[in-house]
Formats: C-alpha cells, structure tokens, sequence
C-alpha cells in the first residue's frame, strides 16, 4: 500500500503515537474510560483534519487535538465546581493514606516499595490543577521540548517554563510532605 | 543575570532547553548561591521521581481496533484492506473453532468406529466360524466337558451354562481371537440356528444388553461381573434376545450369593 492515500498517511504518522494520546488523556481525564473515548474521537478529529496537516511532527499535532479534545469534553461533561470538589477529595485521601503509612510503617528506614511511590506520585500528580498537570506530564512521562509544548497548548516557552516550575514545586510540596508524615 | 531571573531559568537548565550562554550564566550563579541550589534540587529530585516511577498509560490493545473501525467508512482501497484484515482474524478465530469441535467430534467418533470395527470382526469370525465347519475346538453339550477345556488355554474362566431346558442347547466351545487378545466361544443352537458367544474380561462397568445388527446378522453385547459378552446369530432378534435373557439369569443365579 502507498502512503499516497489519506487513510495511508494516516496510518503512518498519527496511529503510531496512540500511546502517547492515550498517556495524556489518560492524565487529563484521570479516568481510563474517559481516556478512551477522548482519544478515539480525537483521532476522529485527527483525520477530518489531517488534510491540513502538513509537519513532520504528527505526534505534537496529535497530541495538541487530544488536548482540545479533553477541554471541550471536560466543559460538556464536568462544572468546575465538582471538578474543584473532586481535588480537594483527592487531596484528603492522600493525607489520609499518609497518615496509615506512618503507623503502618514501623521501621522508619524502610523504603516505600516502588508500588506506593507509584500510587503516591499518581495520586500528587492527579491533585495538581489541570494546566500545571498537563505541562508536567508532556514534560516528565512524554519527554516534548519547550517548544513542542509551547506549540499544543498554545502558550509562550516562557509560560511553560514558569508552568513547568510552579508544578513541579507543588508536586515537591505534596510529596515532602507525605514523606514527612511517613 | 540577576538571582531573580537566574531562578526563573532553573527548570529550563534543568530541561537543557538553555543556550549555551544562558547555561553558562545559570551554572556559574548555581554555584554560589544556596537558595538557587535548593530550588535546583527541589526541581530535579521531582523530576527524576516522575521519570523514574509515575505510570505511563498505555492505551490498550483493543483502542487502535476500535479507532480504526470508528474512522469514516467511505474510503477507497485502505479501508477494504483493513476490513478484510478484521475479517480475516474471525475467519481465523472460526477456523480454529471448527478445528477444535470437528477433532473433538472426531474423538467420539472414534469409538463407535472402534466398535464398528469390533462387531465386523465378530461377524466376520461367526461367518468363518459356519463356512469352514470349524464351529466348535470342542464338542460336546454337557458344560463340565467344555469348561474345563478352557483351562490353561485361557487367563480366564468363562461362565459355561447349558440352556438346553430353555431352547438353547450348548454344542460346544471355541478359541478365537478378537480385539487384540484370545477369546472363549460358547457354541449354542437354537432350532439349528448356530450362535457364537463370545466372551472375554472387561473393565468396563456392568451393562444392560443392546441388540446391534451388522451385515444382517444381531448381536448383542453386553457386560456383567468384569466380563463382556457379545452374541452373534443370525436368529431374529427378538429370539437371540430370549437366548440373552435366559443366559443372564442363568449367571446371575449362578453367582448370587443365595445359591
């Protein structure tokens, strides 16, 4: 087959990054169902698209409709008041679970298995507000430049550098602090 | 570059997303400047946390088969090619299935077609044992005759009983060889009906008598008390089936513990 046909190219450069969609709605939405189907019809608005796609890279271009995919799914599906309710519920959970850690843990140097820092960076990531969260995690988890960044969400390198910083320092903060407690 | 400025540039340090000036210029100042070092620290622990152990989700198998079937319907040659991929995966899947339920049904069918193959042989050796006037290795109707002419030439002693008094007279006994292994032979007539009774140890469980037709001879066979028995005869089947009944309950008087 050639990769002259729409449906070729399409298959070429946008099906290969289905991880990566799914990694970033996966962290938007926090919920793996809701991933699922932001990204299939994100891939649906991909290829009504991709006419007008003419870069090299698909997968920032991919990324950046999953993206808008999830904002307007995110206002059709959720007020911010739940979703402000829904971290703040996040956040005591977490400190709660800290706090079962410090008596569960009676031997004060033994290490937290990699499954609870797993389940702790998780949870500290998912309460960080969504602007912060997504930065972070094309960052860290999909390794995209300032400038790629830049480009999805439709800010200035500098914005996402100062996004980057005030992220990573409230993730810093929550984590330290569950250290602490355990 | 002030401390300010200096600060604000760390993640980007960090991220080696600097010019080499700008490097240059933040390196010098990390060096000096505690604040700056603990903000560097802060900044790199968390990423190297993140990098290292938060989850990375990958979409799962069935997402791509659900994308592309949910793609527009309307495109030329691709989207045949990728139905046809779909298609042929169930055909495989269905492929597979029938493979796997003819085998099966195969194996059933195994043993009937043993079984066929056991009642040509019985057949074939009744007929034989009629064409070549070798009916019986022993002739006699009295059962104290032919019983202990089974001795030593079997690894088992077969129930020898004459049904005289019931129509069925024992005319002799017979080795034959059937299923792999030798086999006793009763010899009964009935209104000059010959019928071979073939009879030989069985594992099996103790089972009611079920009348068969082969080549337009009746058999029966059945199983009691670790032997199995097949009659053969060209007798109706209604009559080899009294020559059963009355030789079942012969045996079973025989062995009852009552007697």
């Amino acid at each position: 087959m050639t990769v002259s046909t729409k449906e070729g190219r399409f298959q070429a450069m946008v099906l290969p990054h289905l991880d990566s969609a799914f990694n970033l709605a996966r962290w938007l939405t926090r919920s793996h169902q809701d991933a699922e189907d932001v990204v299939q019809e994100a891939y649906l608005r991909a290829f009504k698209f991709f006419d007008s796609f003419h870069g090299e890279d698909g997968r920032a271009w991919l990324l950046g409709i999953v993206r808008n995919t999830f904002y307007t799914w995110y206002q059709q599906n959720k007020t911010q008041a739940q979703n402000v309710q829904f971290e703040e519920e996040l956040h005591s959970v977490q400190l709660e679970d800290a706090a079962v850690t410090q008596y569960d843990n009676s031997n004060p140097e033994a290490l937290l298995i990699q499954e609870d820092s797993q389940r702790l960076l998780q949870q500290a990531l998912e309460a960080l507000s969504v602007e912060f969260r997504e930065v972070v995690v094309m960052r860290e988890l999909e390794d995209l430049s300032y400038k790629q960044i830049a480009g999805i969400v439709g800010i200035p390198i500098g914005t996402v550098m100062s996004r980057l910083a005030r992220g990573r320092k409230e993730l810093a903060g929550i984590l330290s602090l569950t250290n602490r407690e355990s | 570059m002030d401390h300010k400025k200096i600060i604000e540039l760390l993640p980007a340090y960090l991220d080696q997303e600097l010019g080499i000036s700008d490097a240059i210029a933040v390196e010098h100042h990390l060096s000096g400047c505690p604040e700056c070092q603990h903000e560097y620290a802060e900044q790199s622990g968390v990423s190297a946390l993140l990098k290292q152990d938060a989850p990375y989700f990958k979409a799962p198998a069935y997402l791509a088969q659900r994308i592309k079937m949910a793609l527009p319907q309307d495109r030329p040659h691709p989207s045949r090619r990728d139905t046809w991929n779909f298609n042929w995966l169930n055909a495989g899947a269905v492929m597979v299935t029938l493979l796997a339920v003819a085998w099966s049904g195969g194996l059933y069918l195994t043993l009937p077609s043993a079984q066929e193959r056991l009642m040509e042989d019985l057949v074939s050796s009744h007929v034989r044992s009629l064409q070549v006037d070798h009916l019986s290795d022993v002739a006699s109707t009295d059962r104290h005759t032919v019983k202990p002419w089974f001795n030593g030439k079997l690894d088992f002693s077969p129930p020898v009983i004459d049904l005289a008094p019931q129509g069925f007279p024992l005319v002799g006994g017979r080795l034959d060889y059937l299923d792999g292994r030798t086999v006793a032979v009763l010899i009964y007539r009935h209104n000059q009906h010959p019928i071979n009774l073939y009879v030989w140890p069985s594992t099996d469980r103790d089972a009611a008598p079920k009348a068969q037709a082969h080549q337009g001879y009746h058999l029966m066979r059945w199983t009691v008390g670790g032997m199995g028995y097949w009659a053969v005869s060209d007798l109706a089947a209604n009559e080899l089936g009294l020559f059963v009944g009355e030789f079942m309950a012969d045996t079973l008087k025989k062995t009852s513990p009552s007697k």
